[in-house]
């Protein structure tokens, strides 16, 4: 009575009257669901706004250590697999499945792409200490519960190693940004934004890949094609929410200062 | 009749629902909304007895009937941590709409299924997830924050356990978005043909409503909890003042999702008692539309008026002069639903079988719950009863007099339908008489208390609130007792009640149309609507 159905026979479940109506109450699904994706990551908009008025400095130098290369290179991949994204499912739609699949195969490469070059950021950051709170402390006493204040960080112990810093690719112009940073109470904050966002966002990267991944194999398999393309153009969808948050987190994280 | 269509088939099928694939293993993968509905019965009723435990376990310590104090401040937080969790995301939350929304919604609507089917079966399992997960804390890592999590204490004190807890509230309101998503493609796509959106059962537009404020809620206490999650393991500092955060945006950011939730909890009780008020009046409802369109208007305002939980939170008196109106502005949709069920029983052919009295028992104290909520919405007024027990006493009027009366009714009103077969209807009075009374007498002290200052969630409190509480504590022993006759009753019906005809209640929508109980796919004939949903003549 369920539906694994091949693109030349399909039929669609008992409860629908007929394909149409089955298509047209997924889609609503979908958008639904993708109205609570917007939501969810809205709370941590919310957040951002309000700590960027109130601490515009911190969040000012905390996007200048930010690679701005690395965030618009990652821009550039994700829009690049939106676009191989919609061109597999016109090429589904059209019963071009060979094509198809090489778009779906390209985006999943494209999502892999943006986390490899997301690793690279995400490891420098490590290395210099430019991370949330808690691990931003040399002291691991601190970070259970001690008085921060009292506390060095990372960054500070990096800085006084000239070793140090050569060994992590750390170049005089970052010295002064991170020197920047520090210098002002509370940047913590910034990173605990960058790293919940982009985490977040990045979650939701990997999670889009599994399901391309999966549509990938549907689509060798002919299971879906010009009659039947739900779950590619839902999990297209899904793909381009997943773009799209990003087209905001990047300015929001790496340039506005 | 609301439906013309041909083929109602009397006395029992050989074929329906219940026996459509047997075994265990059939119950597990099935796809049908209506037994799904009876798998989350059997999980909330289960998972109600373990809540209602710990209730009865706070409730044994604070009579402070030996010298010795029956529980230590620890455990006794931890009591009221899980009391808390337990009922309000894995009963009331999910009880009415997971439940009798899954069983009712698509033979109200004459469809054959939801939606998304599997999507369904998913979300139980989803549920069960964060259920077992949330549970795993009893265990591992005991949480006693409260179910609210306040920051900093969860964030900065207290056990890893909170981990656990949120990542399974997380969960479970996944689950919750999931359901609702489902309910909203159902009712706008899969309606018989003649059902309108003005001819589909008030309980339908109750647990549409409800369904749109689990959409656009959820996600912010999704994002909340993952918050709660990030500063506990990475020290992210977002409410964290040690870092520069501010525990008062988790306050905002919590309430935000928790007081639309109120509404996820009452809104769906609001559509069982216009079900039972029509069909135990044998009258037509009165001002439909009205009723409708309300609960539209209490989804609407419930996202306006978060702020009220923070009156003393420090607020700007201007933000709280505002929150104050708009919650009161709560009250007018309110009152009109229960008005028009007043004028629906006027001149009604009343009868008192078991769902009515869970029915007016709910008109009774969801009343006393909403005009004590009035108390609290004013500014001044809070001042002096915020966080003692007329708080408490306040919301367990609405959540407990209110959803659980409305949930009882509707067990007691679709049990016919769900198992074609009878319940006790003495004991359904017997099990509401000590539901209500004792009900009354747990909690309307507490209202006393509250007025004479006794703070709540406290482990201890001071001599001359000793009587009152005691007194509240043989009240909760009668409710105790009251759901445990209805579980009896229940478990009775399921194997020895009588045998049900397809109609016992001579309602008008749409499920009483079919037999008792129905075949797999609802109809043996797809409906035809030609009337609303209630013409009684």
């Amino acid at each position: 009575m369920t539906s694994v159905s091949s693109s030349s026979e399909f039929h669609h479940q008992h409860h629908f009257k007929s394909a149409e109506h089955q298509y047209a109450s997924s889609k609503q699904g979908i958008w639904l669901f993708l109205c609570t994706e917007i939501l969810m990551f809205g709370g941590l908009f919310v957040g951002y706004l309000i700590y960027h008025s109130l601490y515009p400095t911190v969040f000012k130098n905390g996007s200048e250590t930010l690679d701005w290369k690395m965030g618009a290179v990652n821009t550039v991949v994700l829009l690049v697999s939106s676009f191989t994204m919609a061109a597999a499912i016109n090429y589904v739609q059209r019963g071009l499945h060979k094509i198809a699949a090489i778009m779906l195969a390209l985006t999943i490469a494209c999502a892999a792409a943006f986390m490899v070059i997301k690793y690279f950021e995400y490891s420098h950051k490590f290395h210099v200490g430019t991370v949330p709170g808690k691990f931003s402390l040399v002291d691991p006493s601190c970070a259970a519960g001690g008085k921060r204040a009292t506390c060095e960080s990372k960054i500070a112990a990096l800085l006084k190693n000239p070793a140090e810093l050569e060994k992590n690719h750390v170049s005089a112009e970052e010295v002064s940004r991170l020197k920047a940073v520090i210098s002002q109470p509370k940047w913590e904050m910034f990173y605990g934004f960058y790293f919940v966002m982009t985490g977040l966002h990045g979650i939701h990267v990997v999670a889009g890949a599994l399901m391309i991944f999966w549509i990938f194999i549907k689509t060798l398999r002919r299971k879906v094609g010009p009659e039947y393309y739900t779950p590619v153009e839902g999990v297209g969808l899904f793909w381009h929410v997943v773009d799209l948050v990003w087209i905001y987190l990047f300015p929001l994280l790496y340039l506005v200062g | 009749m609301s439906s013309a269509h041909t083929k109602t088939e009397h006395g029992h099928t050989d074929h329906n629902y219940l026996n459509h694939g047997s075994g265990i293993w059939s119950w597990m993968t099935t796809l049908d909304h209506k037994r799904i509905g009876l798998m989350y019965f059997a999980t909330v009723a289960t998972l109600f007895l373990i809540g209602g435990f710990f209730a009865l376990g706070i409730r044994l310590h604070l009579a402070k009937f030996g010298a010795e104090p029956l529980l230590s401040p620890d455990t006794y937080n931890k009591f009221m941590t899980f009391h808390g969790a337990i009922m309000v995301f894995m009963v009331i939350i999910p009880g009415i709409p997971a439940f009798l929304g899954n069983f009712v919604l698509p033979i109200q609507l004459g469809a054959k299924d939801v939606a998304f089917p599997r999507l369904n079966l998913a979300s139980y399992y989803i549920f069960i997830a964060g259920a077992a997960l949330a549970a795993s804390s009893m265990i591992f890592n005991q949480v006693d924050t409260g179910w609210t999590f306040y920051t900093p204490y969860s964030t900065a004190k207290t056990s890893n356990g909170v981990i656990l807890l949120v990542m399974g509230a997380f969960t479970m309101g996944f689950s919750s978005i999931l359901t609702g998503l489902n309910f909203i493609v159902t009712t706008h796509k899969l309606r018989a043909p003649g059902m309108t959106m003005d001819r589909i059962p008030l309980m339908i537009w109750a647990l549409y409503s409800t369904s749109i404020i689990q959409i656009l809620a959820t996600p912010i206490l999704a994002i909340t909890l993952l918050l709660i999650g990030a500063e506990k393991t990475l020290g992210v500092g977002i409410f964290d003042p040690d870092l520069g955060g501010d525990p008062v945006l988790f306050q905002h950011f919590f309430w935000f999702y928790s007081h639309p939730a109120v509404y996820i909890m009452i809104l769906p009780a609001m559509g069982v008692i216009s079900e039972l008020i029509t069909a135990f009046s044998k009258k037509t409802i009165f001002g439909y539309r009205a009723i409708a369109y309300s609960s539209v208007a209490i989804a609407a305002v419930s996202f306006l008026v978060w702020g009220h939980h923070m009156f003393v939170s420090g607020q700007s008196t201007l933000a709280g002069i505002i929150f104050s109106i708009i919650t009161m502005f709560v009250g007018v949709p309110t009152a009109i639903k229960l008005f028009n069920w007043i004028s629906t029983m006027y001149r009604g052919t009343v009868t008192f079988e078991a769902p009515m009295l869970f029915a007016l028992g709910f008109m009774f104290l969801f009343t006393i719950g909403g005009l004590t909520g009035v108390f609290l919405a004013s500014t001044g007024m809070d001042v002096h009863f915020h966080d003692t027990y007329f708080v408490v006493a306040h919301f367990h009027y609405v959540m407990v007099g209110g959803t659980l009366m409305a949930l009882m009714g509707g067990i007691y009103y679709w049990f016919p339908k769900m198992f074609g077969r009878m319940t006790s209807d003495l004991g359904g009075r017997i099990s509401w008489v000590l539901i209500f009374t004792g009900f009354n007498v747990t909690f309307f002290p507490q209202f006393v208390l509250g007025a004479m200052g006794m703070p709540r969630r406290y482990f201890d409190y001071l001599p001359e609130y000793t009587n009152l509480n005691q007194i509240s504590t043989v009240g909760s022993w009668l409710i105790g007792l009251g759901f445990l006759v209805g579980l009896i009753t229940i478990i009775h019906g399921i194997f020895k009640g009588e045998k049900a005809s397809d109609n016992p209640w001579g309602a008008k929508t749409l499920e009483w149309q079919t037999s008792s109980p129905p075949p797999h796919e609802n109809f043996t004939t797809t409906p035809t609507v030609t009337a609303g949903p209630y013409d009684f003549r």
